[in-house]
């Protein structure tokens, strides 16, 4: 059999603070596609980047056919006949399916003789179970041959392991069941192994033997399909209990008020102009926080970037304590509008100016932060930043440091003490506490309570299911940019809303919140 | 420990100025070695150049008088960069302002002096504006890369300006070079004094220069403008009508390169003629990249770059050197300031170490 087998051992790694992966040991069968699952930054991209070697293992080891193995860089993975699709294509739209089969070889001598490569090709075509005509250009072929160019490139290459990254995130369902067909035929006809990371359970349940849960960089576990059933692997996914809030207790406001945010079939389109929001309708009300569940991609971005004023809606309307709102810089300082976008360093800061001028993006053009109603007043910019700097413990303590120098923490409490104002009517947040550590997590979760308490309507979009039980007022879901879903955290299931995630199940009409 | 402290602060403030600096100096080593290969003496031709820029009261005179219409033309380079844009056609806006400049007094006649300078000059900015602003726009609105589109319309301006001048506006006594109507000689903007004979127009550019400097570093507008140029989500994000700003800049960019194109008309050429193309646009754009898009460092590198283009007749004269001498030597400085300019990720770096040793030693002063 030429598949090969692979076996992490005690797998860790570690960024900074952040232990990404933790002892993960796993093995993968000869012969056989093994699905790996797991919830946005559960250390999936961090174990097959430490296998392949672009983001070598920092602890435990990789056996290799039985064998162990150092794997520094890709150039080592490959030579053990380890190679890996990625979630976006990595073809030269410009040239031929044959040029782009030739070029991946990497050592090319200083000519080429193109008779004998397309004889080797046209050879090498008539034994794979699929076929592309070799003289076609990249460019006309469809997501799902370019797929299968992909995976038709690392046969090619002689690949024994494969690695699939989300392999049907770009494809039809049509195209993901044919092109997963086959590499479940080729692994069982022993011409290769193959591990597949992915979201959708339906695909680990048809396609996979075997398949490995990991949850916050950690095993969950690793079964055979034939033993488990998505409620327990959505369990795992999800994880089983809930830490009980040990923050504030909720004030609770009443009901009969107009929402603060008010979104009305919202639809939104993406970079390449198709739409991200399909029709999205929601309201969150004074003192509520609603959280928005969801896999990333899901329009999620599309729909944040709208509400902020970053990307221009396409139909819908969003209403602010009960006016039309367009985003404009009087709107948002009238009806006491503010944000916690995801990256903070891209999306709500200038890394170039300093913390104090950061901290004044809000309201420069008021006083006291501006005299006679156009000139800036530097002095008193510094001062109150000097103020906040101490009140939201930012590090370090100097307001005219470039905040693109400050740690991640620090920049989201910086961005923090500048949006969480006293008078915050209506809060829209993203991922607030990404990649943050344990005490700027804490502290984010609480002033994001303490906001709600004080009357604010917050909206919350987060990937983190957990963060969203503990925060939200109500949950919804979305899948495919539509809410299909909607719930109390105290109602919520973890493997009910890992399906309507997944996009496994849909309820019978649309829900508005 | 107090002068040190000092000395890390000045540090801290300079630093910025430090490519330009060392830009200065790679262009004096490179532009003697270039001599030296020619046999020239290389030395000599340095000390003409300083002799012919400030070497005299005429000296100076030749040099104010070139420096004027620079300034302005880099102000229409400095003021879009601020919202970070490189707008390279000032050239056009300049050429055009000139026109406008000069085509005024055909449409009032009979309108006393300043009022009519007032009205010249208005148009100058206006059409000018217009030009940089279509810029602007078509970036905002149509996704055009506005440095290239800056340069393509700026050739579409200078084609404009020949086919009028050369045609519908033409002077039809201006036989062998083509100009509009010359202007009535009390129309003309003379000397600033007997004594000085530089034109109102540096006056005219240093304020220009002052106030973009006030407009920048000190105004609302000029921080909003600041956010943009940093970070164009931020600025959405926090409300700011950003194409709004970015067309506002290049409008008020545009104005100054029309205001210098008014100048040249209305001060030194007459009428407008070919003459009026004579690359201040391009100098505009060297002198707002040493000047590193700071309007006051403006003021001085624009009288610096004037100097050089003085002392081309000077070389000439004294050395038998072509006139391109001069030119060489700009592109040299341009070439070296854009290569130096790679320095700044490290001077921020730089800065911040200065910065915290100032803090530490006034730390232990206070502690001590």
């Amino acid at each position: 059999m030429r598949a090969l087998s692979l076996e992490t051992i005690g797998a860790g790694k570690v960024f900074g603070n952040f232990r990404a992966l933790d002892n993960v040991s796993m093995r993968v069968r000869p012969g056989t596609v093994h699905a790996l699952l797991g919830e946005n930054g559960a250390g999936k991209s961090t174990l097959v980047k430490g296998i392949v070697g672009y983001g070598p293992l920092d602890e435990g080891s990789v056996l290799v056919g039985g064998k162990e193995q150092s794997i520094q860089s890709p150039r080592d993975s490959h030579s053990l006949g380890i190679g890996m699709v990625y979630q976006h294509f990595t073809v030269a739209p410009g040239l031929s399916v044959a040029e782009n089969l030739v070029l991946s070889r990497g050592e090319l001598p200083w000519a080429i003789d193109w008779k004998q490569e397309r004889a080797a090709l046209d050879a090498f075509m008539a034994r794979m179970p699929f076929k592309l005509d070799i003289e076609r250009a990249v460019s006309s072929l469809a997501a799902g041959e370019k797929q299968k160019l992909e995976i038709l490139k690392q046969l090619y290459l002689d690949r024994r392991f494969i690695i699939l990254d989300e392999p049907t995130s770009v494809l039809t369902p049509q195209e993901a069941e044919e092109v997963l067909g086959l590499m479940q035929q080729l692994a069982h006809a022993g011409e290769l192994s193959v591990l597949m990371i992915t979201h959708k359970f339906g695909e680990v349940m048809r396609f996979a033997d075997d398949v490995t849960v990991l949850r916050r960089g950690q095993l969950v576990g690793s079964k055979a399909v034939a033993d488990t059933d998505e409620a327990e692997l959505s369990a795992w996914m999800m994880g089983e209990s809930r830490e009980q809030s040990t923050a504030l207790e909720r004030v609770e406001h009443l009901a009969e008020r107009t929402p603060g945010l008010e979104v009305s079939n919202l639809k939104v389109a993406n970079d390449r102009g198709t739409l991200a929001v399909r029709g999205v309708s929601l309201s969150v009300l004074p003192g509520e926080i609603v959280g928005i569940a969801g896999i990333s991609g899901n329009g999620q971005r599309e729909l944040t970037e709208a509400l902020l004023g970053q990307r221009p809606a396409s139909a819908g309307e969003v209403r602010v304590n009960g006016r039309p709102y367009s985003a404009s810089r009087a709107e948002m300082q009238r009806e006491k509008v503010y944000s916690l976008p995801e990256e903070p360093l891209r999306n709500a800061c200038i890394a170039g100016l300093s913390v104090a001028e950061n901290l004044a993006l809000r309201d420069y053009d008021h006083a006291p932060l501006c005299r006679s109603g156009w000139l800036i007043n530097r002095k008193a910019i510094r001062e109150r930043a000097r103020e906040l700097i101490g009140r939201f413990q930012v590090r370090p303590n100097d307001p005219d440091r470039p905040i693109g120098t400050l740690s991640g923490g620090n920049v989201q409490r910086a961005v923090l003490a500048r949006e969480l104002t006293e008078d915050v009517a209506v809060l829209i947040v993203s991922n607030p506490v990404f990649g943050l550590d344990f005490a700027s997590v804490e502290l984010i979760h609480r002033r994001l309570l303490e906001a709600r308490n004080r009357g604010a309507a917050v909206l919350l979009l987060s990937e983190d299911l957990d963060e969203l039980l503990e925060l939200s007022d109500r949950i919804l879901v979305i899948h495919d940019g539509e809410i299909n879903h909607q719930t109390v955290p105290a109602e919520a299931e973890r493997q009910v809303l890992g399906r309507y995630m997944a996009g496994t199940e849909h309820s019978a009409q649309q829900v508005a919140g | 420990m107090k002068p040190r402290n000092a000395v890390y602060r000045a540090g801290g403030l300079l630093l910025p100025g430090l490519p330009t600096l060392l830009a200065a100096l790679t262009t004096f080593v490179l532009f003697m070695l270039f001599l030296v290969v020619q046999g020239k003496p290389a030395w000599q031709a340095c000390q003409l150049v300083v002799q012919g820029a400030f070497g005299s009261a005429f000296a100076w005179e030749n040099t104010l008088q070139r420096a004027a219409p620079l300034m302005l033309a880099a102000l229409c380079v400095a003021l879009p960069a601020r919202a970070g844009l490189i707008i390279i056609g000032g050239e056009g806006a300049l050429v055009l302002g000139g026109l406008a400049a000069a085509v005024t007094p055909l449409w009032l006649p009979g309108l006393p002096v300043v009022p009519l300078l007032l009205c010249m000059a208005l148009s100058a900015m206006v059409v000018g504006g217009f030009w940089i602003g279509l810029n602007g726009w078509m970036r905002q609105k149509r996704g055009l890369n506005e440095t290239i589109g800056s340069l393509l319309l700026s050739y579409v301006a200078i084609a404009i300006f020949n086919q009028l001048v050369e045609g519908p506006l033409r002077d039809p006594a201006s036989l062998n070079k083509p100009s509009t109507i010359p202007l009535d000689d009390s129309v003309m903007i003379g000397p600033i004094s007997d004594a000085f004979q530089v034109h109102w127009g540096l006056v005219v550019g240093v304020i220009a220069c002052l106030l973009a400097q006030v407009l920048v570093r000190n105004s609302v507008t000029g921080f909003s403008l600041q956010v943009v140029g940093g970070n164009v989500r931020t600025a959405r994000m926090i409300g700011l009508p950003v194409d709004r700003l970015v067309i506002l800049t290049c409008v008020l960019g545009g104005a100054c390169a029309g205001l210098a194109g008014m100048f040249e008309v209305a001060a030194v050429q007459g009428s407008a003629n070919a003459a009026i193309i004579a690359g201040y646009g391009a100098s505009g754009i060297l002198v707002a990249f040493a000047a590193r898009q700071n309007p006051l460092a403006i003021i001085v590198c624009a009288i610096l770059l004037g100097g050089i283009e003085a002392s081309g007749s000077l070389l000439q004269r004294r050395l038998g050197l072509p006139n391109a001498t001069t030119l060489i030597l700009e592109g040299i400085l341009f070439t070296s300031l854009l290569a130096w300019e790679a320095l700044t990720p490290r001077i921020v770096a730089w800065r911040l170490r200065l910065n915290e040793r100032a803090e530490q030693t006034q730390g232990a002063l206070q502690h001590g």
